[in-house]
């Protein structure tokens, strides 16, 4: 069994938070350049000139890609044959969370009490920590830090099987070009299918971390990816929704089993500061 | 494309007519910043027959929530939120305060937009997501109320070529779809 200091949890998660909110990842760099060029209209082309720039200024000068620096969503991979030499892991990274948003001057949006104090707790915890067991003895941290604008179009619906695939293009299509320019389009849309109705929305989001593009490995859901996406991109809502051929720049389905009546659905969003940083340890 | 028209803020009714939606705009001089929490205590102020702490007439407002501002900075980034959120509130600041400008990201309800044709104002779209880059055009950022309130207090911002787009103009004129 191999042990492992909860500081150097605290300490990794807090540098995350700093990586995260500055480096967009390579993948997201590189098809914001693709799109540079292949947008048609000239306002459009103008903010994939904008991000690329602003993605620049962030990694040289350490500022945030957007002021939003996100709820700190964690997915955890721990495995069997490591512990800690004391605490909980959630209690590390809700404190590596504390420290890095201090540090690195990111801001501050968790409010104590959704409905009625809405008091900001002013060091971004409580963090959201997804986690799971799994062999081996290392710990793997991935942060997506989510911000509200993108989190707020997010939609599920429990469909009818019968409604089947038509039914789950015809759901994510409507609620991607319902939501306008509201979650900074280009988006990345993470879509979830199956499960339950909790699961299905957390799919949805670990779909968001998969590298830009890299279809899923069944070839069907693939080829849906392909399809939702041509149909977003076909709306004309376009960069920051002011109109233009890009809307998405990638569809990302993840899949659960799921019980003989239903059908749950839901779709997640990032907008094209696309985030996510992660580390083994 | 059309080169982008200067502007210094706050202006008049005349600039804002002049306005047309899909201009590109650098813009320039005095803004101040609210959001959520601000445009609620600036309506539970107005309620309550009590001035407000910033003066809004022919002022522009910027939805936007910055992160704090690094050493040997003004202000952290600061790109645009959804200013849909303030759709129940900004028609008020329009027809009874004279706010002329508002900047954020994604459309307005109609209401707003009827208050922007009646007593002339307008809607500019910043480019969401670009909070670095905008940071470069705020050259100072002082808190201005409710400084209690974080990154939703209102700052008086100084702001020199600030890229916007005009998405709604005070025709009504409309980018979005």
């Amino acid at each position: 069994m191999r042990t492992i200091e909860y500081k150097t949890i605290v300490e990794a998660a807090a540098a995350l938070c700093g990586k995260a909110a500055f480096d967009l990842p390579d993948d997201v760099l590189a098809k914001l350049g693709e799109c540079a060029n292949a947008e048609q209209s000239e306002l459009g082309i103008d903010f994939f000139n904008q991000y690329l720039e602003n993605a620049k200024i962030a990694s040289s000068e350490h500022m945030p890609l957007c002021q939003d620096t996100g709820f700190a969503v964690w997915f955890v991979s721990m495995g069997r044959d490591v512990v800690l030499d004391r605490g909980l892991i959630q209690d590390a990274l809700n404190e590596g969370t504390a420290i890095g948003y201090k540090k690195f001057f990111l801001r501050k949006s968790i409010v104590s009490d959704p409905l009625f104090d809405r008091k900001n707790t002013f060091d971004n915890t409580p963090a959201i920590v997804h986690l799971v067991q799994t062999d081996g003895d290392r710990i793997k941290l991935t942060l997506a830090p989510k911000g509200g604008g993108s989190e707020n179009m997010s939609a599920l619906r429990m469909l009818k099987p019968s409604e089947g695939r038509a039914g789950v293009v015809k759901f994510v299509v409507d609620s991607v070009i319902s939501a306008g320019g509201n979650p900074c389009p280009p988006t990345v849309v993470g879509v979830g299918i199956g499960g339950t109705m909790e699961m299905t929305s957390e799919l949805a989001k670990r779909a968001l971390l998969r590298n830009l593009g890299e279809p899923n490995p069944d070839p069907r859901y693939a080829e849906l990816e392909q399809e939702i996406l041509a149909k977003i991109n076909a709306s004309g809502v376009g960069p920051q929704g002011l109109g233009g051929a890009i809307t998405s720049l990638a569809v990302h389905i993840e899949f659960h089993p799921c019980h003989l009546a239903s059908l749950p659905v839901a779709v997640n969003l990032n907008c094209h500061a696309a985030r996510h940083a992660e580390v083994t340890l | 494309m059309k080169e982008a028209r200067h502007i210094t803020a706050p202006f008049d009714e005349a600039t804002v007519r002049s306005l047309k939606a899909g201009d590109r705009v650098l813009l320039s001089g005095v803004i101040c910043t609210g959001r959520d929490a601000a445009h609620k205590r600036f309506n539970d102020l107005l309620n309550a027959g009590k001035p407000l702490p910033v003066e809004l007439r022919d002022q522009v407002i910027y939805f936007v929530g910055p992160c704090p501002a690094p050493p040997g900075k003004p202000i952290g980034s600061a790109g645009p939120t959804t200013s849909g959120r303030m759709d129940g509130w900004s028609p008020r600041l329009i027809a009874e305060c004279g706010l002329r400008g508002m900047i954020g990201k994604g459309s307005r309800n109609a209401a707003v937009i009827e208050a922007m044709k009646k007593h002339g104002a307008v809607y500019f779209a910043a480019t969401g997501g670009a909070g670095a880059l905008i940071a470069r055009c705020i050259r100072k950022c002082e808190a201005a109320a409710f400084p209690e309130l974080g990154p939703e207090a209102v700052y008086r911002l100084e702001i020199k070529d600030f890229p916007l787009v005009v998405a709604i103009d005070a025709a009504g004129d409309s980018l979005y779809k």
